[in-house]
């Protein structure tokens, strides 16, 4: 053999005269016996380059053959390129899988499914198990544990925090730390999924939130893989960010709908059922579909003395949304205070005129208080309008009352009155209080036409007898169907009747009634 | 997608004659003799499940045949309805239906718009028979409300039920929005069309043809957490032709046109009061709407089947069909440039005059 004077560092053991077989490596020998050797060479695959490693370079080996007979190899040292293919390739797939966890975790704003979708991406991409630990209150720790292969699985372990080196700094995220190995023999139980095997590597990484610690990671390989390298380290960092942002925004998302939760509890209009043997039903829809609660409202208040009647309020504060659902809650409370006056709608109605009128609200409100006592099977009303639409009474042979009572409406001017009317419901009758949300919805087959009085009137000339949530339903869906999908104000319905037959107080789910055992 | 079509119990005498008894006590309104007949039923020992799913399902089955046979009025099917969630909740209460959670989290909720609440408070209540956490959100959940509701929640499902085919658009929405939070959903209900199969089109991860078999398929195994990088419009490919867009939007002006045409044509109806003019409009509204549907389906079979099942609830009103061929005529000219709704326009025509000459022959 010969070779150039490039050849002769790569191959010390070259020199002139020496065989192939002494001083290349196997798989360029072999490539040339099999060029060399007489007979029909095998056709050499197009576009396939052969390659091997040299003295722990990588190398591609053209071969020319020449005249004579003998082979010259080309060696194209490629070790640069395929270091930086090997990088590429890498660094797509974590980009991948980076940009597919952004995906997951930005979904929920639930942190037990964030949790989840960490312990799982973690064991699935970054090693053989992995356990995510939220921050907790005490010594009780909510672990979600995840084995490749498996689906995550929520614990809550007891733990001394200082039992396990870096946890406690990784959970508190003070001071800074980074990832921290931890020696497996050392390791607590609980960090061991079951049927795991045995741990050859721990590592805790923090989960940084926003600007708060939002818990902690915990990747767990088996003995037989190999431990995390620095690059590997590295790369769960940029994920646990990930991981900790999201749940951080989840766990801010829950504190935030718990305090809102809690405040419009009392502003949400109450579930109606059976009062001293007086059906009750109730049906609301604020005029946006994401809201719960809006500017109108209802409430039923059980008598205060034996024999008085229980106290309906249903009314409309002028405005929607938040705002004037405060108002709402302010009035709920106003008129509650009052109840020791339900008998007297008028004096009640004035005195809520003056509170309205002396708060810094600017708005005013429309109303309609009913009283309603069950005298024999027929229940009796007193009934009083401040400004807003008369009750209409549904009787049981299909026709339709209003009642007649007026009023000016309430918390715009210092002087209100209003007149009171009665009536008495025989069962099966009853008797419908409405917010004009209802009277004014605008859609129809047409789309411009308002639902009206008329229809409303029609609608309830077909309810004679129904039950209350009946009545309340079939409003509510006509009006629904009516608006179709356009917008419209809040819609509140109160259903007062007398029940039908014998009631059957079972069945309001309040009380077990005669059936119980 | 997964199915389940487990086969039905079967039905003994027993519950027939139960469902029988219960159907005379709330058709004629009488809440304490229907709630009384359940309850004595779990109290000599029945199944609590069966007495759901075998009395009050079967009964208010009936309540929605007879309304369509014109033997009750909608005001009375909502009577009707209104006792048998009475009797529901009068079971849910009962020591028998007393049990311990054992499973996961299962949301259940109607679509929006979707007042029928029932089948999915029956669906509910077997759930949590079967060891289930249930949420129930009841009939008519506005999309936003059930997603605030998963992400305060760590639901393992949502079960969603939708009965008019009309829902089908907004309960695509619904599904995708629950997925796009990573919660698989379990649809069921008529909407989803005979044997389901509207559900693998709106990308529902299951489907169920009743309580039963709802709750066998989530006992089976869970369903799988759904992909979060799923594109809704991946699934109908053919909205892109903006058919169901401007039919859907333009809803209103079309039943105003239909409608002057058709007077045009019917004398008649000019004599028409405001209500019956109100209700043609309606009619003509509801068309306009399965059209739609259809429309954001691709699926013909959707319009025809409701043209047809129209066609007889007119006929067991006394209302000659008579309108309803012109209208479609009247329709399809309006919406001639669009080939789609074209198309399924015909093939309703169609399946009036084969029915009709059908019914005709019968007659002869």
């Amino acid at each position: 053999m010969r070779c150039n004077d490039a050849a002769g560092p790569l191959l010390p053991a070259a020199a002139p005269g020496t065989s192939l077989v002494d001083v290349a490596p196997a798989w360029l020998c072999a490539a040339h016996t099999r060029l060399a050797s007489p007979g029909p060479h095998p056709v050499p695959e197009t576009g396939l380059t052969l390659r091997g490693d040299i003295g722990g370079r990588h190398f591609e080996a053209h071969p020319t053959v020449r005249g004579d007979g003998s082979v010259a190899w080309w060696l194209v040292d490629d070790t640069g390129h395929q270091l930086a293919r090997e990088a590429l390739r890498r660094e797509r797939e974590r980009s991948a899988f980076l940009a597919k966890a952004s995906n997951v975790l930005l979904a929920s704003l639930n942190l037990g499914r964030c949790m989840d979708g960490t312990a799982h991406m973690a064991a699935e991409n970054l090693a053989d198990a992995a356990l995510v630990i939220a921050p907790a209150r005490g010594q009780r720790l909510p672990v979600v544990t995840c084995v490749r292969g498996g689906a995550p699985a929520t614990t809550t372990v007891t733990v001394d925090l200082d039992e396990v080196p870096g946890l406690a700094e990784a959970l508190r995220g003070f001071p800074p730390v980074p990832s921290r190995w931890i020696d497996p023999a050392t390791a607590p139980g609980w960090m061991t999924p079951e049927r795991f095997g045995p741990v050859g590597s721990i590592v805790i990484t923090p989960l940084p939130g926003h600007g708060v610690p939002a818990g902690a990671l915990i990747l767990l390989r088996a003995t037989e893989t190999a431990a995390f390298s620095d690059e590997e380290e590295a790369f769960a960092r940029l994920f646990a960010a990930r991981a900790g942002a999201a749940m951080s925004a989840a766990r801010l998302y829950a504190e935030q709908s718990t305090v809102s939760d809690m405040l419009m509890r009392e502003l949400l209009p109450p579930d109606l059922h059976q009062i001293s043997g007086v059906d009750f039903a109730g049906g609301y829809r604020p005029s946006a579909d994401h809201e719960r609660i809006g500017g109108d409202f209802y409430d039923v208040h059980p008598a205060t003395v034996e024999g008085a009647g229980a106290l309906v309020s249903l009314g409309d504060v002028c405005g929607k949304g938040l705002e004037a659902a405060v108002l709402t809650g302010k009035i709920r409370n106003t008129l509650h205070a009052l109840l020791p006056l339900a008998d007297d709608h008028q004096r009640m109605l004035s005195l809520l005129n003056t509170a309205l009128l002396s708060s810094h609200h600017t708005r005013f409100a429309t109303m309609v208080l009913a009283s309603a006592v069950r005298r024999g099977s027929a229940v009796d009303l007193k009934l009083t309008s401040g400004g807003h639409p008369s009750p209409l009474i549904v009787r049981a042979d299909g026709t339709v009352e209003e009642a007649d009572t007026h009023g000016t409406l309430i918390g715009a001017i210092p002087n209100v009155s209003a007149t009171t009317t009665t009536a008495s419901l025989a069962p099966g009758e009853s008797c419908v209080l409405y917010t004009d949300g209802i009277t004014e919805a605008k859609g129809g087959p047409m789309g411009d036409d308002l639902f009206g009085d008329e229809r409303l009137k029609r609608a309830l000339a077909g309810c004679a007898g129904m039950p209350a949530e009946g009545i309340v339903e079939h409003v509510q869906m006509l009006a629904a169907q009516w608006l179709g999908n356009r917008p419209h104000d809040d819609m509140a319905v109160v259903v007062i009747s007398a029940p039908r037959t014998h009631h059957l107080s079972a069945v309001n789910g309040h009380t077990r009634g005669r059936f119980t055992a | 997608m997964r199915t389940s079509t487990s086969p039905r119990l079967p039905h003994s005498e027993h519950a027939e004659e139960s469902a029988r008894l219960l159907w005379n006590a709330v058709s004629t309104s009488d809440e304490h003799a229907a709630a009384e007949l359940v309850l004595r039923m779990l109290d000599d020992g029945a199944d609590p499940e069966s007495v759901l799913l075998d009395v009050i399902a079967r009964v208010q089955g009936r309540v929605g045949e007879e309304w369509a046979a014109n033997r009750i009025s909608v005001a009375q099917e909502h009577a009707a309805t209104a006792i048998n969630e009475r009797v529901v909740a009068a079971v849910s209460v009962h020591p028998a239906a007393r049990t311990a959670v054992t499973r996961g989290r299962i949301t259940v909720a109607c679509v929006d718009g979707e007042w029928h609440g029932l089948p999915a408070r029956l669906l509910a209540e077997v759930l949590k028979l079967r060891g289930w956490r249930v949420d129930h959100l009841g009939a008519q959940v506005p999309t936003p409300h059930l997603i605030v509701h998963l992400h305060n929640t760590r639901a393992d499902a949502v079960a969603l039920s939708s009965s008019i085919a009309t829902r089908l658009p907004t309960a695509h929405a619904a599904i995708t929005a629950c997925q796009a939070v990573g919660v698989p959903v379990l649809v069921g209900g008529a909407a989803f069309g005979p044997e389901g199969r509207y559900a693998e089109p709106l990308g529902a991860d299951a489907w169920a043809p009743d309580a039963r078999a709802a709750a066998d398929l989530l006992a089976e195994e869970p369903l799988a957490r759904p992909e979060t990088d799923h594109q809704q419009s991946d699934d109908l490919p053919h909205l892109a032709d903006q058919e169901f867009t401007v039919v859907s939007r333009s809803s209103a002006s079309l039943v105003r046109h239909v409608l002057t045409a058709l007077e045009d044509a019917f004398p008649s109806m000019r004599a028409y009061s405001d209500l019956q003019r109100e209700r043609t409009a309606e009619d003509l509204a509801h068309i306009v709407e399965f059209l739609a549907t259809a429309l954001y389906l691709d699926d013909e079979a959707l319009f025809t089947r409701f043209i047809a099942w129209t066609a007889e609830v007119l006929v067991a009103r006394g209302v000659p069909a008579s309108s309803l061929p012109p209208a479609l005529d009247l329709l399809a000219r309006e919406l001639m440039d669009f080939p789609r709704a074209s198309r399924i326009l015909r093939s309703g025509t169609h399946t009036l005059t084969t029915a009709h000459s059908t019914a005709a022959g019968n007659t002869a």
